[in-house]
């Protein structure tokens, strides 16, 4: 397998206090310069394979919409690594991106927000074609994008009209619509089934499969739900405050879950076939604050199986199984058992 | 329209869409919501009527006050035309000089409207981009332009235009200056606030995604979606700026005599005002007045109907 | 089971627009049992929650309701004045809304916000409506509620506020609450946390309970009946059991089947194609027929009458996945 994508310790943070002026606060009858960091994404690393779907599953505010837009560079990366093709675009300036931006391209989640309502559809998908030289002239860029509506399920007399004509998912197919027009290899995929009705996510989702299949791209997919996660990945990585807690493929993680966090995150979704929610591990408490982190383990108050180890170092990522990590002192499952006997813990 | 229509006949798919513009405009919740809003309409008579007036005016004005042939000094002072001493060629009366006041309000509204509509003009290409590049960039630029704006805003714009034109005395290039200098704030803030809002739009991270320069992002599609408030600050500007002008016309600091706004004709009868020639600034301050109001009712209706905030 | 708690017969919420009429809902009854929770599931524009609306009169213009009979406790809400309509919202009917985050009135206490409900609605002292107060919080799992009293609906977290605004509901013990998507807005393990609390809290309280949401799996879990909506009508109603492993509409099975499931390898998705259709042009016949896969050509005519397929169970089809008996 050929790596497409790798990322190595990513780290992106926002200042809140960017203004000289909000950085000046009166403690104790002193004038103190201080900053408040919200610690988006603490150093992540995780690897896309050529024609694969990697996931990254969290709740609201884990980092991983961060992650997504620090990858295609419209963020700067605070520190690590990301490694295309092999080669290093971590500090890549604008110009030196432009044919990068060619190969991979992005989905968003919302359809509303995502088209620009003054533009009309065949304009929307002209536009990335004209100004990537993938059409040689107009004509060919109109033909071709007739192409790419027609592949998405949208009408060739359909490419006239506004956002506005559309439902949610004729626009979110619009938007995929747009990401195909310069062939890309790579395609990140933001939440792109959330804002959409039940009947109509299915739809995207197999018309993102159908199109996998058929042009053979990558997907980065970001999402919260996971079982469409579990639709729709290879492998995933389990994000929570800004840290993979556990990566693996899609087999390990959902028959095998290692990390407290991605059990009860498993536990915690709603299914038609079993009662699940009644009796779900519960979690306790919110996301602590991503401005002040919490020392050792970043789950460890929310954790029903904390121990004092927890609360003081920050657990590693550790290989269990072939490709299977957590990052965990006190690991779940039969592997976890055999790992936590080594070093003298009981659950 | 169908695919039939494809490029082989671009001049015919052209005149279509055209017409099928216009269809979509007719059919449009705007037009219909004007059609039923009676305010809107008879704002938009009384702006089309004084249009007319100030484009035409000069054509069937029973007088050209600036032309002394025509005026004569033994005219002056004659009240309306309903009035005992009233004179049929004078409608409205006279001033002091045996001019015409219905033919000083038609020239006047011309001087009024031009330095309204010009001031707009000016402070909406000067507001709007540096709107833009303050809310698109941010940081630095972003700092110095607000900075600017808050300053200028801490002081009454009367103030400052006042101040700027008792330094540079009267003209109507200088007060087209000094209401710019205070009229761009409101659309400089305005667009800024709304770019800001656009700028964390995912359809503008798409533009990034796609590696487009950021002047055509701004230009492409961050200027056409801040355009509708763009067009109600307008409109609603034109006629504050006409009252400000009029405001340092009355004071005396405003268009120099030779050209005479509606707010110089005010002023000139304000001495005799209660000495019984009330005719000679009232039917100028009317005027003022009705055309401030009709931009206004209008600018109340397009405020509604286009601020997405509202609805 | 118990007495008949709500019963709406034939309720028609029409909005008039100037593109046209929107029928957002179109002649649905139903009826709900005390201490029962009723699910109503349907996709966006299918009119679930302009029916809860409408039962409360909430209706603004340019949209009228209408409807034959809402009988609660025997009496009809539809005949009642607004002023009759005021008693009966907050205390006897009261509701809960999607989003924790503008549901609360960011200038007021905690406090003040649930001692309001407590003045409208009972007589109470200013000792006992605090004491009321702590009791709620406590009930809807807010850790230490003597001291949270006195905080501000910003300084608690989405799932936090969303427990607070279950509290002001319950405040004056009302009979029937109406949950409009109360989870939508939450992330997966608070809404586990709010959906277990909610039951507990309904059967605790002696409480009927009305859920309203997208989500199948979650009414699945909740609900002891299940109505599925579809452009403004009801095309099934029936236990949970019955909904999901006797399905006898086809919307209802094309909604089951393109639910990726987490324990379920599926290559793809079963899928409902095209979408909803327009609310201003409406389908002649069955609303769904042109996305469905059963259609035949009476579909496309004529409007299905309601058919009993079992027990409790009835779907308006021409054509049901289970065999009944058309009732008249």
């Amino acid at each position: 397998m050929i790596k497409l994508l790798e990322v190595k310790d990513l780290v992106q943070s926002f200042n809140l206090t960017s203004d000289f002026l909000d950085k000046l606060k009166l403690k104790n009858g002193r004038v103190t310069i201080e900053s408040r960091v919200v610690n988006a994404v603490n150093g992540i690393s995780f690897y896309i394979n050529r024609g694969e779907v990697f996931s990254l599953v969290g709740e609201s505010g884990c980092g991983k919409s961060t992650t997504a837009r620090t990858i295609i560079k419209i963020l700067e990366p605070k520190g690590g690594k990301i490694l295309y093709k092999d080669r290093d675009i971590t500090r890549l300036g604008p110009k030196e991106m432009l044919p990068l931006r060619k190969e991979i391209q992005m989905i968003f989640q919302d359809p509303y927000a995502s088209l620009n309502p003054r533009q009309k559809v065949k304009d929307i998908i002209m536009e990335p074609m004209l100004f990537h030289r993938v059409a040689a002239n107009k004509d060919e860029a109109y033909n071709k994008s007739i192409e790419i509506l027609k592949k998405v399920g949208l009408r060739p007399e359909q490419a006239n009209r506004y956002p506005h004509q559309f439902s949610g998912g004729q626009r979110q197919r619009i938007g995929i619509a747009r990401a195909l027009a310069v062939e890309p290899e790579l395609i990140i995929a933001d939440e792109p089934v959330s804002a959409l009705d039940v009947s109509i996510q299915a739809q995207i989702l197999n018309l993102l499969m159908d199109l996998k299949d058929e042009y053979g791209f990558s997907y980065l997919f970001i999402a919260h739900d996971l079982s469409v996660v579990r639709h729709i990945s290879d492998r995933l990585g389990v994000m929570y405050l800004g840290c993979i807690v556990e990566k693996g493929s899609k087999e390990q993680i959902f028959s095998n879950p290692l990390h407290p966090y991605t059990r009860i995150l498993l536990s915690s979704v709603p299914t038609i076939d079993e009662e699940s929610i009644t009796d779900s591990l519960e979690l306790k408490g919110e996301i602590p604050s991503p401005i002040d982190l919490p020392s050792g383990c970043y789950f460890h108050k929310r954790c029903p199986f904390a121990k004092e180890i927890c609360k003081k170092v920050v657990p590693q990522l550790k290989e269990i199984e072939d490709g299977h990590e957590a990052a965990c002192h006190i690991l779940l499952g039969e592997e976890g058992d055999r790992d936590n006997e080594k070093k003298g813990y009981t659950r | 329209m169908t695919t039939s229509a494809k490029s082989q006949q671009p001049k015919e798919k052209e005149d279509i869409s055209i017409k099928e513009r216009l269809n979509r405009i007719r059919s449009s919740e705007f037009i219909y919501n004007y059609k039923r809003n009676i305010p809107a309409i008879i704002g938009s008579i009384i702006i089309a009527l004084a249009l007319f007036v100030a484009i035409f005016g000069p054509l069937f004005a029973p007088q050209n006050p600036y032309d002394l042939t025509e005026i004569d000094l033994a005219d002056a002072y004659k009240p309306p035309f309903w009035q005992e001493e009233g004179d049929s060629r004078f409608i409205l009366g006279t001033d002091d000089q045996g001019r015409d006041i219905l033919s000083g309000i038609i020239y006047g509204s011309r001087v009024s409207l031009f330095i309204g509509l010009t001031v707009m003009l000016m402070s909406c290409l000067i507001g709007t981009s540096l709107g833009l590049l303050s809310g698109y960039y941010g940081g630095k630029i972003d700092s110095l332009i607000m900075r600017i704006a808050d300053i200028q805003l801490s002081f009454p714009s009367m103030l400052i235009a006042l101040f700027i034109m008792s330094a540079f005395g009267r003209g109507v290039d200088k007060l087209l200056i000094a209401l710019t200098l205070v009229g761009w704030v409101i659309f400089a803030r305005t667009v800024r606030g709304e770019t800001l809002s656009l700028k964390k739009k995912e359809f503008i991270e798409a533009t990034k995604v796609i590696g487009l320069p950021n002047y055509k992002i701004i230009f492409k599609h961050v200027l056409p979606n801040v355009f509708t408030s763009v067009i109600v600050i307008s409109t609603i500007k034109v006629g504050d700026f006409i009252l400000t002008e009029a405001t340092l016309s009355f004071l005396g600091v405003g268009v120099p005599i030779t050209e005479p706004s509606l707010g110089l004709l005010v002023k000139n009868g304000f001495d005799v005002l209660f000495s019984g020639l009330w005719w000679v600034s009232v039917f100028p301050g009317l005027y003022i007045m009705m055309l401030v109001f009709g931009i206004n009712l209008l600018g109340d209706f397009l405020r509604d109907e286009l601020n997405p905030k509202l609805k | 089971m118990g007495n008949k708690l709500l019963e709406v017969k034939e309720l028609r919420t029409y909005f008039h627009t100037f593109k046209g009429v929107v029928k957002a809902v179109d002649g649905i009854s139903f009826s709900l049992e005390e201490g029962e929770i009723l699910g109503i599931v349907g996709e966006s524009g299918s009119g679930k929650s302009v029916t809860s609306f409408s039962i409360l009169k909430l209706i603004e213009e340019p949209g009228v309701v209408e409807a034959e009979e809402i009988l609660f406790k025997g009496e009809d809400l539809f005949r009642k004045s607004e002023k009759d309509m005021m008693k009966v919202r907050g205390r006897e009917i009261s509701m809960i809304f999607q989003d924790p985050m503008t549901s609360l009135n960011p200038l007021y206490t905690i406090q003040q916000q649930i001692e309001e409900m407590l003045k409208l609605h009972g007589n109470f002292n200013e000792g006992q409506r605090k004491e009321r107060c702590i009791e709620l919080l406590r009930l809807v799992g807010i850790p230490n509620p003597e001291d949270r009293l006195k905080s501000y609906p910003h300084q608690f977290s989405g799932g936090m506020r969303q427990r607070v605004i279950i509290a002001i509901a319950l405040a004056a013990n009302p009979k029937l609450i109406i949950a409009d998507e109360p989870t939508t807005a939450l992330d997966v393990t608070i809404q586990a946390q709010i959906l277990k609390l909610m039951k507990e809290l309904v059967y605790n309280e002696g409480a009927s309970l009305i859920l309203i949401t997208h989500d199948l799996a979650v009414v699945s879990q909740m609900a002891d009946r299940i109505a599925v909506m579809y452009c403004g009508k009801i095309v099934e109603e029936g236990s949970t059991d019955d909904i999901i492993k006797n399905t006898a509409h086809p919307y209802t099975k094309g909604l089951l089947n393109s639910i990726p499931r987490l324990n379920k390898n599926l290559n793809r998705l079963e899928q409902i194609p095209g979408m909803v259709p327009n609310m201003f042009d409406l389908p002649r016949g069955c609303k769904f027929a042109p996305r469905c896969k059963y259609s035949k050509e009476k579909c496309l005519v004529e409007e299905p009458k309601n058919i009993i397929v079992g027990r409790g169970h009835r779907t308006a089809c021409h054509f049901p996945l289970k065999e009944g008996y058309i009732l008249d």
